[in-house]
């Protein structure tokens, strides 16, 4: 597998922006690791869940972190070759304040020959009290018999 | 004993579909997502019509699993809230005409939700239901599922809490 940080953040970040749901919530990759992935999303008006407040919809919040999700799963060490979400589980602590962008940060803290376990936090510019968590099974492909998790 | 004879057919289903469009209208997520609902009697069947920005794999091609989890969420949510106003506008103690953001039952908020991927969505329109197994005074329950091509094939379900809006 690739080991250059740029290079693996670089090959991430194309596979993601080019899923059309990522790009229709504008969704960007902000960093990826080994396991481990945070991406962002803008505040949009087509986002808004409650017009009275203008705090976006929860499903949009799902949307980002189902997605660093799975790209946490996919930049294991251990080298899926494709992931699907199982089960998501999303705990919404408050509304994201209007305006401000939601950044999720996800790690694959365990991961076997068949499924990926993943948790997820979300905030938006206040990174102290979370917007909301996560935590979800991925399935897994393409795990070698021999890999060591 | 005095009768009242029976309300005109159109009265009802006016003062109803009024009643729903008060409910679901304007919520921008929702209609970017492009979730329409139909109802029969007090029955709420979710629609996602679909469209390309709903796909997360291009490459099978799927719908994204946040597309499921949203429609599935607002599913759940919408039968809760309509639950609410149905008996309001039903009983009399909402009109039906009057509905208007300040004079609407606020809505539930979600405190969690889980979602269960039983196969991947097909590129093509979705359904759901749900059904509010426990609403209390401050707490709800709801249980949603949602299929495409065959009622009995479920590709996602799922289960919500919600907390329910203080009385004003």
């Amino acid at each position: 597998m690739n080991t250059d940080p740029d290079k693996r953040r670089q090959l991430a970040r194309q596979f993601i922006e080019a899923l059309p749901h990522c790009r229709a919530l504008d969704m960007t990759l902000v960093n990826v690791g080994f396991g481990e992935a945070t991406m962002s999303m803008p505040y949009a008006d087509k986002l808004i869940g409650d017009p009275a407040t203008g705090v976006i919809h929860g499903g949009a919040v799902s949307a980002l972190m189902d997605t660093c999700g799975g790209t946490a799963v996919m930049s294991h060490p251990s080298g899926p070759a494709t992931t699907a979400t199982l089960d998501l589980r999303i705990d919404y602590m408050r509304g994201a304040t209007p305006g401000q962008t939601i950044t999720a940060t996800a790690t694959c803290y365990h991961l076997t020959r068949s499924v990926a376990f993943v948790r997820a936090v979300a905030t938006d510019e206040d990174t102290e009290n979370p917007v909301a968590t996560a935590t979800g099974a991925f399935t897994v492909q393409g795990i070698s018999k021999g890999t060591k998790t | 004993m005095k009768r009242h004879p029976p309300e005109p057919v159109q009265v009802i289903k006016e003062r109803r579909d009024k009643a729903l469009r008060a409910l679901v209208h304007g919520i921008p997520y929702v209609q970017f997502l492009k979730i329409s609902f139909e109802r029969h009697g007090d029955e709420l069947t979710s629609v996602l019509a679909f469209h390309d920005d709903l796909i997360g794999n291009p490459a099978l091609p799927a719908l994204h699993g946040g597309v499921t989890a949203a429609f599935l969420e607002t599913a759940a949510l919408i039968e809760l809230g309509w639950q609410t106003l149905w008996e309001e506008v039903e009983s009399g103690r909402l009109d039906a005409d009057k509905l208007s953001p300040d004079t609407m039952p606020r809505m539930p908020k979600t405190i969690d939700f889980t979602v269960d991927y039983l196969r991947s969505g097909l590129p093509r329109d979705a359904y759901a239901r749900a059904r509010v197994n426990r609403s209390g005074r401050r707490y709800a329950s709801v249980h949603v599922e949602a299929w495409q091509d065959n009622r009995a094939r479920p590709f996602a379900q799922g289960t919500g809490h919600f907390l329910m809006p203080s009385p004003a």
